[in-house]
């Protein structure tokens, strides 16, 4: 595959989101409003929603979440920008990363100079047992569900050959919880602000309160390996390795470079963008890789002309801690085989050599399937602009999100620069 | 023979009369399964059935501490989990299913590279059957 080039320059100029949670009596409509308003605010120069031409949403499964089909016309019109085009994209988890690569795709051809790229999504209306089908639909409905796997089971059964073939242990992907709740602990818009120490503090007062026996966890990873604190989802997938049940909503405004000195005064360029599909799991020669996440990176960093190392934060798809691991290897952050020592060692961590999900990742900050890959951007923009707080990377220039839906049938990876 | 379509619903028809078959490519002679009519390996649409051996591997598993509505209804649930892997087959594709004949309530006395046999599985309702997998005695 020949390598290629967007058309023309394009940039982020501004950037909101709601935090990820559980809000009930709020549709997803009312999310975006939230998010619409926050990007608003961040647009430095000012932004005239007038100025907006077309916008793209992604949602994976508002049908079926809340009941609610044809999603994008009825964005535009609660954020006032009907009768603009508006166009719904599904890519499962993977949704509004691809969305986002839609918008720039239409600024890049020339067709617009200024779009708005939305994610939504409200999961927490329909009980647990229907949301675990509702997700599985993601997978394939004839050949794979019928088997009884739900999402975290296939994420687990990769996990199962990752284990397999290079020798890796639960407690690896647990150090990716571990991880990400430090971070999240630090974004004031994840779902799950708490460590882990912090969860376990919690649950001894809980039991001291009751005056029931208090638990001896020695540490952290002797807390995950509790069955009773950390119950098994799809082994060796435990709670404590799945993203959470998520309502939210991200907004991102996109314009031609050119216009970028009307509107912002540091921009995110977006420098590199890759997308990819692929089969359903059973049909793929090796399960501990996702190769739509390989062919996508691989493409990003050509149009970049960057190389993993030059990453210095990444927004990597953790829906299953077993994910993240992948993910760090799929992207060459790490060599194959070597993700689940790297996160043990802390060079995923904040403060380490490769930081990624400095939000906290959909492991803490949350997953509303269709809102995720827009979120991502949301944390990178505030990371190359110097805005993440005490989850700030120092002097990060260049940031990368990887955004995957399903198993990995799609998978969109973006590379974006700061150059001020 | 009667012509049944290179689709699920022929899959599932041959899983009723417990025949786990593929599509052999009459082109390029690849092999699917599941079965589809387009080979994506020559773009050839002349297939015919072949019946699998039902032997093969299992390259990836998990054991669903909470399953589909579909597999609680058939009895499962956190105290009593079920298998669900991947197994390549003998002829080279590789395919879902449940894994029976083990200890889902021992995950870690599973292991990847088992060899297994091709079962169907009624759930005890009128869905047909369903494809399994069971260890080789
Ligand atoms: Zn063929």
């Amino acid at each position: 595959m020949s390598e290629r080039r967007l058309g023309r320059g394009v940039a982020v100029v501004g950037a909101g989101m709601t935090k990820f949670g559980t809000f009930p009596g709020r549709a997803t409509r009312d999310l975006f409003v939230d998010a619409f308003q926050e990007m608003r605010g961040s647009v430095d120069r000012g932004l005239d929603p007038a100025d907006i031409e077309a916008l793209y949403i992604g949602n994976y499964s508002s049908d079926l979440f809340e009941k609610q089909g044809h999603t994008a016309p009825i964005m535009a019109d609660w954020v006032g920008l009907a009768p603009r085009p508006a166009t719904r994209i599904e890519d499962a988890c993977a949704s509004s990363g691809v969305a986002f690569r839609e918008g720039l795709i239409a600024v890049a051809s020339g067709l617009y100079d200024i779009v708005l790229v939305g994610g939504i999504e409200k999961m927490s209306d329909l009980p647990t047992e229907q949301v675990t089908d509702t997700l599985a639909t993601a997978g394939d409905a004839i050949y794979e569900i019928p088997a009884g796997f739900t999402f975290p089971g296939f994420y687990a059964a990769m996990a199962t050959s990752y284990m397999a073939r290079y020798g890796a242990t639960p407690e690896a992907f647990m150090h990716v919880g571990i991880k990400n709740h430090d971070n999240g602990a630090r974004n004031d818009k994840a779902q799950f602000g708490a460590r882990i120490s912090d969860i376990m503090a919690s649950k001894r007062a809980r039991a001291e309160a009751k005056g029931r026996p208090l638990p001896d966890w020695a540490d952290e990873i002797d807390f995950l390996r509790d069955e009773r604190a950390n119950p098994t989802i799809a082994w060796p997938m435990r709670l404590f390795d799945c993203s959470p049940i998520s309502d939210g909503a991200a907004a991102l405004l996109l314009v031609a470079e050119d216009l970028v000195p009307s509107f912002s005064d540091r921009p995110l360029h977006i420098i590199g963008s890759g997308q990819a599909s692929d089969v359903a799991l059973h049909d793929r020669s090796d399960l501990t890789s996702i190769r739509a996440a390989k062919l996508a990176g691989d493409q990003a960093f050509a149009m970049a002309g960057l190389s993993p190392h030059d990453v210095d934060v990444a927004e990597v798809h953790d829906c299953f801690t077993i994910a993240e691991i992948i993910a760090t290897e799929d992207l060459g952050f790490f060599p194959i085989g070597e993700g689940g020592k790297a996160v043990e060692d802390g060079r995923t961590a904040l403060d380490g050599p490769q930081p990624v999900n400095t939000s906290g990742g959909l492991k803490s900050k949350g997953h509303p399937v269709g809102a995720s890959g827009v979120g991502q951007v949301v944390e990178i923009w505030q990371q190359l602009r110097g805005e993440a707080g005490d989850r700030q990377v120092a002097d990060a220039r260049i940031g990368l999100t990887h955004n995957v839906g399903g198993t990995g049938q799609t998978c969109v990876v973006h590379i974006f620069e700061r150059r001020l | 023979m009667e012509v049944r379509e290179h689709n699920g619903t022929s899959f599932y028809s041959y899983l009723a009369e417990e025949k786990l078959m593929g599509s052999r490519c009459e082109s390029c002679r690849a092999l699917h399964v599941p079965p589809r009519p387009l080979c994506p390996a020559c773009y050839g649409n002349e297939m015919s059935w072949e019946e699998m051996s039902g032997i093969g591997e299992l390259i990836a598993f998990t054991t669903v501490h909470i399953g589909t509505n579909a597999m609680i209804a058939a009895g499962y649930d956190r105290n009593n989990p079920y298998c669900a892997g991947i197994v390549r087959l003998r002829e080279g594709p590789a395919i879902s299913g449940q894994i029976i004949g083990v200890d889902p309530s021992d995950p870690e006395s599973i292991a990847v590279g088992t060899p297994l046999r091709a079962t169907f599985l009624n759930r005890g309702d009128d869905s047909g059957n369903f494809l399994a997998f069971a260890p080789v005695d």
